[in-house]
């Protein structure tokens, strides 16, 4: 793809973003996935389909999610002006829930009702056992061994909500691996079986539609910041994963001068060999469904993604990025394990937000970010979720919270006494989170 | 015309089935594969397909995905694999058929990799990711090292497209004989073959996916030019069949399909000569 060709009217017919997305699929889902391009471009066209999606977005959801200034991480800086598209006040707590309210409609009109997903963090898994319950209808989610173990609270939803959450041991135990044993449910139970994907990956269609259904949060973006500042935001950023948050608050943006990063997660350093920078240091492949940038060895065998975010722990990304970062439309980045949760504290100390640990790439990257912006300019980075699924590893190693306690401690008499700074003889609190 | 087109071919005049055997390379030894392919082509096989693993098997059942695990434990690469063809090779004439996925491929150079295929004595390949909109990526490369292109179709693909896939493969067809992975229990029925020996008129029609015993290889032969078994194969591998033991399990299955089911007939042996397309 040319510099000069900037993607927003992509993909074409056959589902491609310049070199990349294409259907690289068994056959038995062709079909499928022909029914669901003609399924989604028919809803598309549909005023009732159209309508409502924007009541439920409204009235379940919770949307527009707010645009916060970020007056002390501004002040942190000394640059730019900082906002903050707040997706993490979504229902259920991200971004997540815009695609999958798209596709439950979607699944509705198809008749089929037995819904599928896949799911790393949990927050899609979270999503789509939400819709469907909310349409009544069945729902079975895959998810990582490892996932499952770091992701316990959102395990624990998706049981609450009436959904079954397979446990996926091969692989890596991740989300890579929860997708393959996905695709092998639907390959199988193909006919009565809607496959909601939670991110811009896999098959056409799947990455326009998700894209699309994510859209909203630029599209709100821009008249938010239009309204506060009567002009556009200078830079975008979020977090990439497979890419969906960042690809939502991006899209409606692309052909206006608007500069926007993405952040991929550098594990333990980009040198470490345990990271997921596919785009930083991958090299386009083809993985479930689709040929974009992959993290793969010499031998073109699919390498295992580290994240201390289980959101973000994945070998490929969503082909609409590789041609973003092909014509160089979108930087990427990067930001450790250790950067991302030194960011989360940052910004609960200034923010009150305790943000995911996803979403605390994209604040990490603002370090490198702010310093080459001016005081004139607006920055808006995607809250893309919360961190209450995350609260445990977001404190562990984490200095003792400072708790106050007031009355008798026990031996040391009446006084105010501090967990952080000591309690004398007491016991000092750490590891904050039920289960320690 | 290639190994596989003139087996085939010779198989489809004598009014036989063929028997088409997967295993995975590299497995359950790195460079095993060769006594093995020798031992089932002395019970009868008639086609050999080696699959080539990969880290994310997501077309393919628990025994072939742990198989696929056990060999790249065991340091396979496209490099060995093309190693054992070779060996086969130097004592046999079986056709060779190489099954897998995409990305090592890409990453070897597909154009390179055919060609490589092609002269250490590969047949066809079969590529279970690359529906037929995707093979123009490969079409001239395969064609031009001489290596036939196996498609797949299954039980949700419709007449017309049947017909496509028919048109765009050489070698043979592969009929899965029912949406799932590998391994998943066969549930074809007649009448969904008979639609598919409808469409295909051009190539011969092998049926696969869930095959494991010479009941199920005589019933899906009936409408069709032969079977693929694959994880039966592995299972048994797996448990340590060799020898003798995996000789008479081969042959068990071959006489299976020699036995002419009463009123059965060849279903690709007048109007449509095998491997007619170079």
């Amino acid at each position: 793809m040319s510099k000069a060709s900037v993607p927003y009217d992509l993909p074409d017919a056959r589902g491609y973003f310049g070199d990349y997305g294409g259907r690289f699929v068994p056959e038995t889902l062709i079909a499928a996935l022909e029914e669901l391009g003609a399924l989604y471009a028919e809803a598309k066209g549909d005023p009732a389909f159209a309508a409502e999606l924007s009541l439920l977005l409204r009235t379940y959801a919770g949307r527009p999610t707010p645009l916060t200034f970020a007056s002390r991480l501004t002040e942190h800086y000394g640059r730019a002006r900082i906002f903050l598209k707040r997706e993490d006040l979504c229902h259920t707590g991200a971004h997540k829930i815009n695609n999958t309210i798209g596709q439950i409609l979607l699944a509705r009109r198809s008749g089929k009702t037995r819904i599928i997903a896949e799911t790393g963090a949990g927050q899609h898994g979270v999503a789509t056992a939400t819709v469907a319950a909310k349409m009544g209808l069945q729902c079975v989610v895959y998810m990582g061994e490892e996932d499952v173990r770091r992701q316990r609270l959102n395990v624990l939803r998706m049981g609450m909500l009436g959904a079954e959450v397979r446990q996926v041991s091969s692989g890596s135990k991740t989300l890579k691996d929860a997708t393959n044993e996905a695709i092998r449910d639907w390959v199988t139970n193909v006919e009565g079986t809607f496959y909601i994907i939670g991110s811009v990956v896999g098959p056409h269609p799947y990455p326009m539609m998700v894209r699309d259904f994510q859209s909203v949060i630029g599209k709100e973006t821009r008249e938010q910041v239009a309204a506060v500042a009567s002009r556009l935001p200078d830079l975008l950023v979020a977090c990439v994963g497979g890419g969906s948050n960042s690809l939502g608050l991006f899209h409606p943006f692309l052909d206006l001068p608007v500069r926007m990063a993405g952040v991929e997660a550098a594990g333990y350093g980009l040198d470490s060999g345990r990271h997921a920078a596919t785009l930083t240091l991958g090299r386009p492949g083809v993985l479930h469904g689709a040929m974009s940038y992959l993290l793969q060895d010499e031998g073109g065998q699919v390498l295992l993604a580290h994240s201390i975010s289980a959101g973000l722990d994945y070998p490929g990304v969503g082909p609409e990025h590789s041609a973003l970062k092909d014509s160089g439309r979108v930087s990427y980045l990067s930001a450790t394990d250790n950067e991302a949760l030194d960011a989360a504290r940052l910004v609960a100390r200034l923010e009150g937000i305790i943000p995911a640990l996803e979403t605390a790439h994209a604040f990490a990257a603002l370090t490198f970010l702010m310093p080459s912006t001016s005081r004139e300019e607006i920055v808006v980075v995607n809250v893309s979720g919360r961190g209450d699924k995350d609260i445990e590893t977001l404190t562990a190693g984490a200095e003792a919270a400072p708790v106050s306690v007031r009355g008798r401690v026990p031996g040391s008499g009446m006084r105010n006494a501090t967990a952080g700074g000591g309690v004398e003889r007491g016991e000092p609190i750490r590891k904050g989170g039920p289960a320690a | 015309m290639n190994r596989l087109e003139r087996v085939l071919t010779g198989l489809g005049k004598a009014g036989e089935k063929a028997l088409s055997l997967f295993l995975t390379d590299g497995y359950p030894d790195l460079h095993g594969a060769p006594d093995i392919v020798r031992t089932l082509e002395r019970g009868g096989a008639d086609i050999i397909e080696l699959g080539m693993p990969f880290s994310d098997p997501l077309a393919d059942g628990p025994v072939i995905q742990e198989s696929s695990t056990a060999a790249l434990q065991n340091g396979v690469t496209l490099a060995t694999v093309l190693e054992d063809v070779r060996t086969i090779r130097a004592g046999s004439e079986i056709p060779l058929v190489l099954m897998g996925y995409l990305n090592p491929i890409l990453r070897y150079g597909p154009g390179r990799f055919f060609t490589d295929a092609a002269s250490a004595g590969v047949d066809g390949v079969i590529l279970p990711e690359l529906p037929v909109e995707e093979s123009w990526r490969f079409e001239s490369s395969i064609k031009e090292a001489g290596l036939s292109h196996i498609l797949l179709v299954t039980p949700t693909t419709p007449g017309p497209r049947i017909r496509t896939i028919d048109g765009a493969s050489s070698g043979f067809v592969y009929c899965v004989s029912t949406t799932g992975v590998t391994g998943t229990r066969t549930q074809a029925a007649g009448e969904y073959l008979r639609r598919v020996r409808e469409c295909v008129k051009r190539n011969p029609l092998l049926v696969g996916f869930g095959i494991s015993t010479p009941e199920d290889a005589a019933s899906m032969a009936l409408e069709s030019d032969g079977v693929i078994i694959g994880s039966a194969l592995i299972r048994r591998l797996r448990d340590g069949a060799r020898g003798e033991e995996l000789r008479s399990w081969v042959r068990g299955i071959k006489e299976a399909l020699r036995v002419p089911p009463p009123g059965a007939r060849f279903a690709g042996s007048q109007s449509n000569p095998p491997g007619g397309r170079a």
